[in-house]
């Protein structure tokens, strides 16, 4: 395939909208090709888009959609010659996931929480996501044999133990929600503070994430920690995340990329003492990332209207749930974690919301590195996936930003700086934020990029980068990102003006870490110890089965395997 | 004779709790013996006589015939139906259930689970109000205190309290079945019922009601409770009420008596806002006893397929829900379906007389291992490998996880996947050929 005279965004290869011809062979980028050919003169060109945090597959995706019949009737399609029918908006079906991705240039995204246990479910799911890559993150941080190994202060068990989960779970990464307060919700407690005692465990969540960030390190994994910090949703919780981020700053990253990945910072960046005094902290935290380079973040962008929030932080969603008295549901998982799912609506005229919303913009637009910021609504929790263009253009556009700004509460510009921001992100920032930071964030090697052997994963949009004013188009950017004139995946033209042409499975991304066959030795002995007295299932049960992942991609990480040359 | 095989930790395929500590020992291709498994396991697993052929209806009896035709005369009698209903689901695995769903989309029908005569309403009380709920291992590692509500597990359900429930031991429950109090609510007294340390007998049809005056005591209203609510006097209900709210971690398992009694959904709406405000007091949790061992996974299949978990219509090409109008029962009982295909279920047992009735006026198409009174006015019957005992799959516990089921011998049958694949194919066939003659 030959895609002809698009200006290219491809900054992994420092490609700042020159005008140049693409080349696909046999699914990759390549130097030169044959076939097909593709007219994108004077067109936006770009990498597939990366997704490094949506909630898109598993047990609570599932709950959302089985609690919400509501959602289900927003957005149903019916079935084509080529699709299977789509429903939902905030929770929609699997099929949907997969057109509507690919419809906005999309090609990859991650499933951020999945506990061991119930990971058989969530590849049930990824597997029925059509078209795009995908992956899921693995839960870490209410483990009972993580806060043991912690504890013992045994980091070479602690690492056979991440190893072992992330091979159990066919799972890409360590993600850590609330640690410890997972556990104490077992008992209906939560934990405040990273220093607060986790009840019966005899560790503190601060020594679970540190403890995980090293033992991450140690199995060389392609992605650092991801992390959800505890408090976070609360007034007053950019202080947990500035002193959390602290304890990890004199980690070596193991690879050319952050230590820790902050999951949507939007929901940890707040200041006052209660919702009374809610206030914005954005710029603190902004200046915390201006200055250290050990964390990358992604927003977590809020908008205005429906979402499901979802999360491992169980408590969270109680909170929530007594907020606003809505339905609520909970899932505890045997020795592992907990979670919630709680409907929301968000109001512009409601002051904390709209507050929520300026500061996701903020962060991104503060933050002055836009490697460090991933472009993220935290799916479907801010706002679902489907809304990206609107948070693109509210980057990119000032004056949009203020006709926002003059329909929500009137106490917003008192309580962020938003109104007073003047940067306005060009597509070489918008390229970085959605395609090529999001692949680096995860190591991935093959996304986010276009130069040779990268996967041929192209989004063409119908807009003319060179000519297009952002700033005042707001309205025809918005309209152009939300169906790419061509979505190409893996070679094949997946989507065309918002039409799905062809349903390629996607695959699905995993993490297999070697570690010291002496260390498993001393890990199975507790393992075999936990399943005989605690699990409710046999261990030969457990570990997800490769049937369940026809189509896996298999990254090799570990111990065995050279360190790349150190970071300077 | 060959040597004996013995297959360790497989999973039980009988009823929602899915013990995966199931020995089998097979021996020439036969099951020898079971071990672990409970009486209702161990006689699913061993087997009993089965449909021996594929079978038509031919003037009125049933004769064998081959597969393939019996593939093409389910085809053609789904292809001529205006609105066929896909019925079932809940005695196989999920891999069956995704190639139902599609069968659904293609055919243009309405596909429903045993759950409309089940744990239905159960799900419209958790839309209108959520599931506070936890994996069974949360409850045997953590519940002190557990209330049986409208079901009797030591029955239905024999190995739940020793492996999840009253009689388990755990990490904070060592004492097992000293350390807990146990609570079982019902209208008359079951084995269950014996094993409790209170027994609060209710009068039939008062759920609601007394789910209403715990939820009051809870809440420090008892003053305008009733001396005396459905049969039970305020100071046993107070009792109760405290004993809730003094629990470490507490789990309500219910059942068909309370899904099935007078107030159906709102009872379980109920129980759920109970078990939610409990949660001010104690961490509390709830969950639906599934009885077929997955009527749970057919609901997350069709679930996260068409973003409803039954009784989902895809007659107008996007699925549509609205339980009362799609259900399985409502549609017979309005002859608002010209065709039934019944898998892996016995309606005709299970479904109202009414019901039952409106199936016998319409072609039906019968794909299940044994025979069953829904054979008897099936006009295709269709002979299936078990899926959990020889077929390989996926099942959803009634916590939810999911589990691989195995393959344990051999079958000369095709599976439920294949023979919906074979329906489907036969279904493209004849619509292709319907095209051509046409042109």
């Amino acid at each position: 395939m030959i895609i002809k005279g698009g200006i290219v965004y491809d900054p992994a290869n420092g490609i700042y909208g020159d005008e140049m011809d693409l080349f696909i062979d046999q699914g990759r980028m390549a130097m030169q090709a044959k076939g097909e050919e593709i007219d994108a003169r004077g067109l936006l060109v770009m990498p597939g888009g990366v997704d490094a945090h949506s909630h898109i597959a598993g047990k609570k995706v599932n709950t959302g959609r089985i609690m919400r019949p509501d959602d289900a009737r927003l957005g149903t399609e019916p079935r084509t010659a080529v699709c299977r029918p789509s429903t939902g908006y905030t929770v929609p079906n699997c099929y949907a996931m997969g057109y509507r991705y690919a419809r906005m240039g999309y090609t990859t995204a991650f499933e951020a929480a999945t506990p061991i246990l119930e990971a058989r479910h969530t590849h049930e799911e990824l597997e029925e996501i059509p078209i795009i890559d995908k992956g899921a993150l693995t839960l870490f941080g209410n483990n009972w044999q993580v806060m043991e190994c912690v504890r013992d202060k045994d980091l070479t068990k602690l690492a056979a133990y991440v190893a072992w989960g992330l091979r159990a779970a066919r799972g890409y990464g360590v993600k850590i929600v609330n640690p410890g307060g997972g556990e104490a919700w077992g008992f209906g407690g939560n934990v405040k503070s990273q220093n607060d005692i986790v009840p019966n465990f005899d560790v503190t969540p601060a020594e679970i994430i540190v403890g995980l960030a090293k033992a991450n390190e140690m199995l060389n994994l392609p992605h650092s920690i991801h992390l959800h910090f505890n408090n976070l949703g609360k007034p007053g919780n950019y202080t947990t995340a500035i002193e959390t981020l602290d304890l990890l700053k004199d980690i070596k990253p193991s690879r050319m990329r952050q230590v820790v990945h902050v999951a949507h910072m939007q929901f940890s960046a707040y200041g006052g003492t209660s919702w009374r005094d809610f206030e914005s902290k954005a710029s603190v935290i902004a200046d915390y990332f201006n200055c250290h380079n050990h964390a990358t973040m992604d927003m977590g962008q809020l908008l205005f209207g429906s979402a499901t929030t979802m999360t491992a932080d169980a408590p969270l969603e109680y909170g929530n749930a007594r907020l606003t008295h809505n339905k609520w549901s909970n899932h505890d998982i045997e020795l592992e974690e907990s979670s919630g799912v709680v409907p929301m609506t968000y109001f512009r005229k409601m002051l904390v919301n709209a507050v929520q919303w300026a500061i996701g913009l903020e962060l991104a637009l503060l933050v002055k590195d836009p490697w460090k910021v991933l472009m993220t609504t935290d799916h479907p929790n801010g706002s679902p996936f489907v809304n990206y263009p609107e948070v693109i253009t509210l980057l990119m556009s000032k004056p949009k930003r203020d006709a926002e700004m003059a329909t929500l509460h009137e106490q917003v510009p008192k309580r962020t700086t938003l109104a007073g921001i003047e940067r306005e992100l060009d597509w070489t920032d918008i390229a970085i934020m959605t395609r090529a930071a999001p692949a680096r964030v995860l190591g991935l090697d093959d996304k986010g990029h276009l130069g040779p052997g990268a996967d041929g994963d192209v989004s063409i949009y119908n807009l003319r980068p060179l000519e297009v004013d952002t700033s005042l188009d707001h309205v025809l950017v918005k309209k152009a990102l939300a169906n790419a004139k061509y979505t190409i995946k893996g070679g094949v033209v997946v989507s065309k003006e918002g039409q799905i042409l062809a349903t390629p499975p996607g695959r699905t991304f995993w993490v297999d870490a070697a570690v010291p066959q002496v260390d498993t030795d001393r890990l199975m002995i507790d393992l075999e110890e936990k399943f005989a007295k605690y699990y409710s299932i046999q261990i030969a049960n457990y570990a997800v089965q490769d049937a369940y992942l026809p189509h896996a991609k298999v990254i090799r990480a570990g111990l065995l395997i050279e360190p790349l040359p150190e970071v300077a | 004779m060959s040597e004996a095989i013995m297959i360790k930790d497989a999973v039980c395929s009988f009823c929602g709790c899915l013990c995966d500590d199931i020995n089998v020992e097979v021996e020439d291709g036969k099951i020898q013996r079971v071990r672990h498994a409970c009486r209702l396991g161990s006689s699913k697993i061993m087997g009993h006589a089965r449909i021996e052929s594929p079978m038509i209806r031919k003037n009125g009896v049933l004769v064998a015939v081959s597969f393939q035709e019996a593939y093409d005369k389910a085809a053609k009698i789904l292809l001529a139906a205006a609105k066929p209903l896909l019925y079932g689901w809940a005695s196989t695995s999920c891999e069956a259930a995704k190639k139902g769903i599609l069968l659904a989309e293609e055919v243009g029908g309405v596909l429903d689970s045993t759950a409309t005569v089940c744990h239905g309403p159960s799900v419209i009380g958790i839309e209108e109000k959520g599931l506070p709920g936890a994996t069974l291992g949360q409850v045997k590692n953590r519940a002190d205190t557990i209330v049986f509500w409208g079901c009797n597990p030591a029955e239905a359900h024999p190995r739940h309290s020793l492996r999840y429930s009253s009689n388990s031991c755990g990490k904070f429950t060592q004492e097992g079945r000293e350390g807990r109090k146990i609570i079982v609510v019902d209208v008359r007294e079951t084995r269950t019922s014996k094993n409790a340390d209170k027994f609060i007998r209710i009068s039939p049809g008062s759920d609601y009601e007394v789910i209403s005056a715990l939820r009051m005591l809870v809440a420090g209203k008892g003053d305008s409770v009733l001396d005396e609510v459905g049969g039970v006097l305020k100071a046993d209900l107070a009792d109760i009420a405290a004993t809730l709210k003094a629990a470490k971690f507490g789990a309500v398992f219910f059942g068909l008596g309370i899904t099935h009694s007078r107030g159906r959904y709102k009872n379980i709406d109920n129980a759920l806002s109970l078990v939610a405000e409990l949660n001010s007091h104690s961490k509390f949790v709830i969950m639906p006893m599934r009885g077929h061992y997955n009527v749970g996974g057919i609901g997350q299949v069709l679930a996260w397929s068409s973003g409803y978990p039954m009784s989902v219509d895809f007659t107008r090409g996007g699925p549509y829900f609205n339980p009362g109008e799609t259900s399985a029962c409502d549609l017979l009982a309005r002859r608002d379906v010209d065709a039934a295909l019944i898998i892996a279920a016995d309606a005709v047992s299970n479904f109202p007389r009414a019901t039952a009735k409106a199936l016998a006026g319409i072609p039906v198409i019968q794909i299940d291992p044994y025979e069953n009174p829904t054979t008897l006015l099936s006009d295709v019957v269709i002979p299936c490998a078990i899926a959990g005992v020889e077929v390989e799959g996926t099942a959803y516990r009634m916590d939810g996880l999911a589990l691989r089921l195995r393959k344990m011998v051999d079958s000369s049958f095709p599976s439920d996947e294949d023979i919906l694949m074979g329906i489907l194919e036969s279904v493209h066939k004849q619509r292709q050929m319907t095209a051509n003659e046409g042109a």
